[in-house]
């Protein structure tokens, strides 16, 4: 019975989407609004990734506000699991093989994060995306090693002062030329490390952030 | 087979996002639920991309001098395609904190054993 209305829902959202998507073209010219990213985004912010540059700079406050989500979802899992910790003590530790493999791997994942979110505005990547991979670092050091050598306060710290950057370098902005996060520092050189002014730091600052959340939410839902 | 041809990335996406909802409507474990959320969001993330889409585009990254702006790809959905994977992570990750403290609560995942969640 469940199946079958779940089938009739099915088939009346898809015959209302098949509706919609006639009029929407496929591989069209892009908006107005894009094509300003594109040819004004270089000389705009310096970076030549041009996501970055709109993630950053054009949309600078909603990716504050995306950080902020995360850290309410953070928050809102730690809540929710208070007080429900299980004792770890009775597990079997892991084999040579697995503990020295592991803690082999461990900072070369970090440096690969860290490699990712500094190169954000000029490859693929940033901090968000660094941010994961050393969340899944953290994420083998507990599965392999079954040791803690991270403090939660560790983490918490980590990831308030990461905000706190974030807000401070907007509020710079906003006391050097009048709107939040204005790049106001030098755009260098395109296609080199130290270019597009504020983004680098941004997004250094964004992938601990991400990386000190990931992490305390995986620790949470371990225990 | 034209038509195929012309809408396979439509199919695609949609294809994930009706998996999605039959899942969320039809199975009873609430693990499973949670995976059907997270095919809906991968479906419609995937969506986005396609709309913003041009053919034989590009990235939006000048890392080549001689590189065409009018071929790049729109770099807005792409934007808001990693706002919207950060924020499916913290939703998912949420979701299955509530789904620990249902089952420590009623000892079950099934939804249907679970008062109060019967449809």
């Amino acid at each position: 019975m469940r199946r079958i209305i779940s089938f009739i829902l099915l088939i009346i959202i898809f015959v209302g989407i098949y509706l919609a998507l006639t009029h929407i073209p496929y591989a069209k010219d892009k908006m107005k609004v894009s094509k300003h990213y594109i040819n004004n985004g270089i000389k705009e912010n310096g970076a030549a990734n041009i996501v970055t540059a709109v993630v950053l700079n054009y949309r600078g406050f909603d990716t504050l506000g995306e950080v902020t989500v995360l850290f309410i979802g953070a928050v809102g899992l730690g809540m929710i699991l208070f007080g429900s910790r299980t004792n770890s003590k009775d597990r079997t530790p892991a084999s040579l093989i697995l503990t020295t493999g592991c803690r082999l791997l461990f900072p070369f994942i970090l440096l690969l994060g860290i490699y990712i979110f500094i190169h954000g505005h000029l490859t693929p990547g940033g901090g968000f995306q660094g941010g994961a991979i050393i969340a899944s670092g953290f994420l083998l050091n507990y599965l392999g090693c079954l040791k803690r050598p991270v403090k939660e306060n560790g983490i918490n710290a980590i990831e308030s002062l990461a905000g706190t950057i974030f807000v401070m370098i907007g509020l710079i902005g906003l006391l050097y030329g009048g709107y939040f996060l204005l790049n106001f520092l030098p755009k260098g050189v395109l296609n080199t490390l130290v270019s597009g002014g504020i983004l680098p730091l941004l997004y250094i600052a964004i992938g601990f952030k991400v990386g000190a959340e990931l992490a305390g939410i995986i620790y949470k839902l371990m225990e | 087979m034209n038509f195929l041809y012309q809408n396979i990335y439509y199919i695609g996406a949609f294809g994930l996002i009706f998996i999605g909802l039959y899942i969320v409507a039809a199975k009873k474990n609430l693990i499973k639920i949670i995976i059907g959320l997270g095919f809906i969001s991968t479906g419609i993330n995937l969506f986005l991309i396609i709309i913003g889409y041009i053919k034989k585009g590009t990235a939006t990254i000048f890392s080549k001098p001689n590189l065409n702006p009018a071929q790049m790809v729109d770099p807005v959905p792409q934007a808001l395609v990693l706002t919207a994977i950060v924020i499916d992570v913290a939703v998912l990750a949420l979701a299955l904190g509530l789904v620990i403290g249902l089952y420590k609560h009623y000892k079950t995942l099934n939804i249907r054993k679970i008062r109060g969640l019967k449809w």
